[in-house]
């Protein structure tokens, strides 16, 4: 990996209406965005801090298969969960884990059909983070099921008993649901890496390296006749992924919209679920652009512009869940419902009254700090802000799954729910195999969609009257991508 | 491989910018060749009209597919809740539409997807890990930073000399026969 090629910061958010704001900042080339970006994979050295940052991760990838192990020998009873609370941390983090996935969704597919040019930087990280947030969302609801070597029953297959699953279940449109949502990241993701393996095989100095990115780019040579339809494709791509994002995290909520529980049982869920997914989503983007922005030097192509316009969505989001949290409280007194009223007043000063603390503060106080621009373009800030919405985001489905569970209709089916240290573990685990497939992705594949962005760059384009100003590209104006350079940060 | 087994594949004409490369496209285009590509490490705006290429027949595969998807996952709701194993579940009704929504939308996703990436590398004719392309050496640049415009041989137009001469009137950074 890259030692750290300490690049400047370059400030290129300026609002100027007379001058498109570059995307990709410094003296860059194509050329050297293929240098920058293929570098990172090709370096021989293996950089210690990466190094040590997999050891760790593989370390808590070991503990989840400790733990899945355990559960599986010793049954679910080493968990919290009890009755009345028999959705403990397997759901709360099933759903925090998909939820991070709608951000990469979003930046890959909703922000290209609106034709927002600055997604091409960082939607290869972001689809990368979507399919392993998925990957360990998907773990959970396989090892809730108590007997996971039967998780295959939540399929319709033709089976000895004569049975198919009930599809009027919410539970069973999630296994749909997440399926589908799984495979098309997949496949957005790879269409997309399938010129930038291209590139790499190109550039390969070894045999093995040539063949293992030739059998991966499958013989892309950047014919404009496989362009074409790779466009298309793309776009069609895109426009399924959209509404299949949007429907994943309303289907997610539908798992507590359907149920009859005060709390629960509304229907501001789909809406205030998707807004909080792709608000916690965008949190993790963050975490994850900053520090890989930094080491691997990529400052000039991931640059300040992109880290704001992430914080003013993160804003955006953080005011309608907000939002969300407040309406609940007022349709629970409208409703007149003794039970629904009951509820969100438990939320506020019942025995979780810390968690719900928690989870408002880090949701929707802590990014108030975004309205600032200052703030938006200082990288401790927006740290800050991301790392409280990660946890923030998690404690909300705790709140949610919590404390309807442990307060129902009948003060003599109440009951409070505590974690064990297997619960804690496993949740940890989950974030060690999330940071180990992210940090091999670093190492191996493409971490910039390089075709996309020399897309982008003011050479990409002809110089002629009717290509140009059509508005949905960035930096043609002659002159407009020369920047100033003003502070360091 | 001995020299004589070798054939012509065709002429290849390098640029350093797009403009070279849209041009040369444009002559080629009005010279009615049809064994032709362009090759660049993205797609260009305006290319499409420059080589004159003709939609994709992507899209109506795809919603040949979502029609499926869609149907099957009606049909398979239908087939296995109502008919084959009903079930009462909360008094509700064998088949009930609304139910079966986000199922029938999930599976028409699914299929059109699976089928857009699926016609995507049929009709693109990949994977195809060999191309004589790949032997000129100064074309692994088609993924980096050049633009490449090649005319093949088993185009009817192609002709040694005239081919030669037009493609050397494109002012690119250099023209030279690919074997095959």
């Amino acid at each position: 990996m890259v030692t750290a090629p300490y690049t400047r910061e370059i400030d290129n958010t300026q609002d100027d209406p007379r001058v498109r704001a570059p995307l990709v900042t410094g003296d860059n080339d194509f050329g050297s965005v293929t240098n920058k970006v293929c570098s990172i994979v090709e370096d021989p050295r293996i950089h210690r801090a990466w190094l040590i940052m997999l050891a760790i991760s593989v370390s808590f990838l070991g503990i989840l298969g400790a733990m899945i192990s355990y559960l599986v020998w010793e049954g679910v009873g080493v968990w919290g969960v009890n009755n009345p609370v028999g959705w403990g941390f397997a759901i709360i983090n099933f759903v925090f884990w998909v939820g991070i996935g709608h951000a990469g969704t979003l930046i890959s597919a909703i922000l290209y059909l609106f034709r927002q040019k600055w997604r091409t930087s960082i939607n290869r990280s972001a689809e990368a983070m979507t399919i392993f947030a998925v990957m360990c969302a998907g773990i959970f609801p396989g090892i809730h099921v108590g007997r996971p070597w039967l998780a295959f029953y939540l399929f319709p297959y033709p089976n000895f008993m004569g049975m198919w699953p009930n599809f009027r279940s919410p539970l069973l449109w999630d296994v749909f649901a997440v399926g589908t949502y799984a495979t098309v990241s997949v496949l957005f993701w790879y269409v997309g890496m399938i010129p930038d393996l291209a590139t790499l095989r190109d550039r390969a100095k070894n045999k093995y390296r040539r063949i293992a990115y030739g059998v991966l780019s499958m013989g892309w040579r950047g014919s404009h006749r496989h362009w074409h339809r790779h466009e298309v494709a793309y776009l069609i791509l895109a426009a399924l992924a959209t509404p299949l994002v949007l429907s994943v995290h309303s289907v997610v909520s539908f798992d507590f919209a359907v149920a009859q529980l005060p709390g629960w049982h509304t229907t501001i869920f789909p809406p205030y679920f998707v807004a909080g997914a792709i608000f916690g989503g965008f949190a993790m983007v963050l975490t994850l652009l900053i520090p890989v922005r930094h080491f691997l030097g990529l400052k000039e192509i991931v640059t300040l512009r992109h880290i704001e316009n992430m914080n003013k969505v993160l804003l955006f989001t953080s005011c309608i869940v907000g939002y969300a949290y407040s309406v609940e409280f007022f349709t629970a007194w409208y409703s007149a419902d003794r039970f629904e009223m009951f509820t969100f007043l438990n939320r506020m000063f019942g025995p979780y009254q810390w968690a719900y603390c928690v989870m408002v503060f880090c949701n929707v106080i802590a990014p108030q700090l975004l309205w600032s621009k200052k703030n938006r373009t200082n990288l401790y800030v927006t740290m800050f802000v991301a790392m409280c919405v990660n946890v923030g985001m998690w404690f909300e489905r705790f709140v949610i799954v919590v404390t309807s569970l442990s307060r129902d209709f009948l003060p003599s089916s109440w009951g409070m729910y505590y974690p064990t240290l297997i619960d804690i573990l496993t949740l940890m685990g989950s974030f060690g195999l999330f940071f180990t497939c992210f940090l091999l992705f670093l190492r191996f594949l493409p971490a910039i969609a390089m075709a996309e962005v020399k897309t982008v760059m003011p050479q990409a384009h002809l110089d002629r009257g009717h290509h140009r100003g059509a508005g949905d590209y960035h930096g043609d104006i002659p002159g407009a991508h020369k920047v100033e350079v003003k502070a360091e940060v | 491989m001995s020299e004589t087994n070798k054939q012509l594949y065709g002429y290849l004409v390098e640029f350093d910018n797009v403009d070279g490369l849209v041009n040369a496209a444009e002559k080629v285009r009005d010279a009615g060749y049809s064994d032709w590509d362009c090759h660049s490490p993205f797609p260009i705006h305006g290319m499409d009209d420059a080589m004159g290429i003709k939609p994709t027949v992507i899209p109506w595969i795809v919603l040949c597919a979502g029609i499926t998807g869609c149907t099957a996952a009606l049909a398979m709701q239908w087939w296995m809740n109502a008919i084959d194993y009903p079930t009462i579940i909360s008094g509700k009704p064998f088949f009930s539409l609304p139910a079966n929504i986000p199922i029938i939308f999930e599976l028409t996703v699914l299929f059109s997807a699976l089928t857009a990436v699926g016609s995507l590398f049929a009709l693109n004719g990949l994977p195809q890990l060999y191309h004589p392309l790949f032997t000129v050496e100064k074309f692994a640049r088609a993924t980096d930073d050049r633009f490449f415009l090649v005319i093949e041989a088993s185009d009817p137009r192609f002709d040694l000399e005239k081919t030669r001469q037009l493609l050397e009137s494109c002012n690119g950074l250099s023209v030279e026969k690919v074997e095959d």
